[in-house]
């Protein structure tokens, strides 16, 4: 996790973002897909898109929240805090557990423990980044793509989840000359289509 | 303008944290619209990826580039450690473009 910070931290500075901005995402935010997103679409120059596009990704947080519910704590205090705590890997950490106590102690462990492996990563690559060369040189240019597949391999590895996303990035690539920055990755979501395709059911939860 | 695309994606991911953990007993998500979700997160961010990878500026983004994040996609699939991952697609762009290659 602390690795992906850092490298989050280090292409957000190569990509031109000031630092404040890139601690804020990393703090505030506390969403890597997002983070990551954001850092793309702007410096495309297309901050609508990164909105829209970083809220669609973060969606998935509204069903992690209902199969947790109680997990964070009955006190709203604890459900205000523990909320800005919840990603994937806290929320399946949590949820490997029995339910009750040890569930709640694994949510708050994983989530604590992840922000700020996740933020101390990020001021590490903005420290090394903003230390570095021209971005091109290093090849930073292709870490960023490598690391965004890096993190979506554990989705990719679900048969449906990789055909609609391959479906929807070969959308984003052959809109990418014609359309304005940002439209084309939205434009992707059309690969959801892929769905609608009648194969034989078996949902598998990813 | 910067600040205000982070306020309002930190607000918006926020408010849907807190709902789940909310509304628990009182939202009843249709099943096919949780597992829609992660999904379309998948599908934006391999948008993403993909055109980092093999355009620049509407255009295409030459050798150096797409080959560096192909072995990294390579490591990916067979469970190399993230940061292997990134350093070999880094090092493999910047390899290939002191070799004349863009």
């Amino acid at each position: 996790m602390a690795a992906v910070g850092a490298s989050f931290g280090a292409i957000a500075i190569a990509s031109g973002l000031p630092v404040w901005a890139v601690v804020a995402m990393s703090s505030v935010l506390y969403a890597g897909g997002a983070q990551f997103m954001a850092v793309g679409l702007i410096a495309a120059g297309s901050p609508f898109a990164a909105i829209f596009a970083g809220l669609l990704i973060n969606a998935r947080h509204l069903p992690f929240g209902l199969a947790l519910g109680d997990t964070l704590g009955a006190r709203w205090r604890d459900k205000l805090l523990g909320s800005h705590f919840m990603t994937d890997e806290a929320t399946a950490f949590a949820l490997a557990q029995p339910e009750g106590a040890a569930r709640r102690r694994a949510f708050w462990l994983a989530g604590i423990v992840l922000f700020l492996a996740w933020n101390a990563g990020t001021l590490l690559g903005v420290l090394l980044g903003g230390t570095a060369g021209d971005p091109a040189v290093l090849g930073l240019d292709a870490a960023f793509p490598a690391g965004l597949l890096a993190l979506l391999m554990p989705a990719l590895r679900d048969p449906r989840t990789r055909t609609v996303a391959a479906a929807g990035a070969a959308i984003a690539v052959l809109a990418t000359p014609v359309l304005p920055a940002g439209l084309p990755v939205l434009l992707a979501l059309g690969g959801l289509a892929v769905l609608l395709v009648p194969r034989r059911r078996k949902e598998q939860p990813c | 303008m910067l600040i205000a695309v982070i306020l309002a994606l930190a607000v918006g991911t926020y408010a849907f944290r807190l709902a789940g953990v909310v509304l628990r007993d009182r939202l009843d998500l249709p099943e096919r619209l949780r597992t829609l979700l992660p999904v379309s997160a998948a599908v934006l961010l391999a948008a993403l990826a993909a055109t980092a990878a093999l355009t620049e500026a509407g255009r295409f983004a030459g050798v150096a580039r797409p080959a560096g994040v192909l072995v990294g996609a390579v490591l990916a699939w067979r469970r190399a450690p993230f940061v292997v991952v990134v350093l070999a697609a880094a090092g493999t762009a910047a390899v290939l473009r002191l070799l004349g290659v863009e």
